[in-house]
């Protein structure tokens, strides 16, 4: 078993890799999103799923992909944050238009709120201030953020939940990086995929040099989420605020789970949140 | 001084000779009378080079922050002049740090 987190279970056998999908996937946005991956255009951006004779097992869709090595955690430096951006700006720069459809949104706002509900879910076993300071920031973002109205951009293929766990070598262990995991996957605004680095950054956890690579990177090979000669803060600030808060809410929600206290790294992001707490609300 | 906002303590800050009041929760900026005009001479100093006349006040390159950063940013993004990049609070190779990087 490789991972068994947010309803998704993914298990490797040999060479290929199955994964069992959220019991609740909505069934016509996940085979667009898997006519995606499949599609010659996403041919070196996603990894490509393998053929299965079976779409579901105990109400569940299940897909198969080859195995592809992914990055070491062990080893955050070597991460290939580069190579990261730079599939990231060829996914963004994919005329939706020539691609399979219906597709859905991006499920980036979505899964914000599920990290909120999370959260309250276990609530009574955080530390007041923290999951105040959590509660605060949330309610001064912009609705779009808390999916409760259509983002402003809907024109752009997005990811919609990147991380370094979501990139792999394929064919491993040396071959091109690419993307992976495909469950977010939608239209939305790119932002929202360089947003999660973003956060890091500003809550101090994620060094100002590899931040300026990722983003060097990202707008060398002329990703459209931010202006190529402008503040690429102006399109990553609220963005990066959601997935903050998305962040804090979810490492309560762990420390609930693990019965300890927030760590200095949950420390960092709640702090992030009590400060975006400060500012006065976005429409 | 406490922030008129958020009523953190607000940090004092001198900037090419300018004082600035800068807040440590919300990372606001304070400007007293003048202080807006003098900064704005500053800019325009800066931007029209001047290399014969340059004033001593005149800011160097290397004073403007690396990388840009949202006003809700950690403290050691905030730009503080003669503040070192190194100077992050948390660690990156932090192993919950590291748990993170690969988590949704």
């Amino acid at each position: 078993m490789l991972a068994d987190r947010d309803g998704g279970l993914v298990v490797r056998h040999g060479e290929a890799v199955a994964k069992a999908h959220d019991p609740v996937t909505d069934p016509a946005g996940h085979r667009a999103r898997l006519a995606v991956a499949r599609h010659p255009r996403l041919a070196g951006i996603l990894l490509p799923p393998l053929p299965l004779p079976v779409r579901e097992l105990h109400e569940r869709p299940v897909t198969a992909w080859p195995y592809g090595l992914p990055v070491d955690p062990g080893d955050p430096d070597s991460a290939p944050w580069e190579e990261a951006a730079a599939l990231l700006a060829r996914l963004h720069s994919t005329p939706p238009g020539e691609l399979p459809g219906p597709l859905p949104p991006m499920r980036g706002p979505a899964k914000a709120v599920r990290a909120i509900a999370r959260m309250r879910a276990s609530a009574g076993e955080h530390p007041a201030a923290a999951a105040d300071a959590v509660e605060r920031a949330w309610a001064g973002l912009p609705a779009w953020t808390r999916g409760e109205a259509p983002p402003p951009r809907r024109d752009v293929l997005c990811h919609g939940d990147l991380h370094l766990g979501q990139l792999v070598r394929h064919p491993a262990p040396a071959g091109p990086w690419l993307l992976i995991d495909i469950d977010d996957l939608g239209l939305g605004d790119p932002a929202w995929d360089l947003a999660r680095p973003a956060a890091w950054y500003a809550a101090g956890l994620l060094a100002p040099e590899v931040w300026q690579r990722f983003l060097g990177a990202y707008t060398a090979a002329h990703g459209p989420a931010v202006d190529r000669d402008g503040d690429p803060w102006a399109r990553l600030d609220i963005p990066a605020r959601a997935l903050t808060v998305q962040s804090a809410a979810l490492a309560l929600a762990r420390a609930a789970a693990e019965r300890r206290a927030p760590d200095e790294v949950d420390e960092a992001v709640i702090d992030a949140c009590d400060r975006i707490a400060c500012l006065p609300p976005e429409l | 001084m406490q922030c008129p906002k958020c009523h953190a303590p607000m940090h004092t800050y001198n900037r090419n000779g300018v004082q600035i009041e800068q807040c440590s929760g919300c990372r606001g900026i304070f400007l007293d009378y003048g202080e807006l005009e003098a900064l704005t001479r500053l800019e325009s100093q800066w931007t029209q080079q001047a290399p014969p006349a340059a004033p001593p006040a005149a800011p160097a390159p290397q004073a403007y922050p690396a990388a840009p950063a949202p006003a809700w940013g950690a403290p050691q993004h905030g730009g503080h002049h003669g503040g070192h990049q190194g100077g992050h609070g948390h660690h990156r190779n932090n192993r919950g740090f590291g748990r993170m990087l690969f988590s949704s």
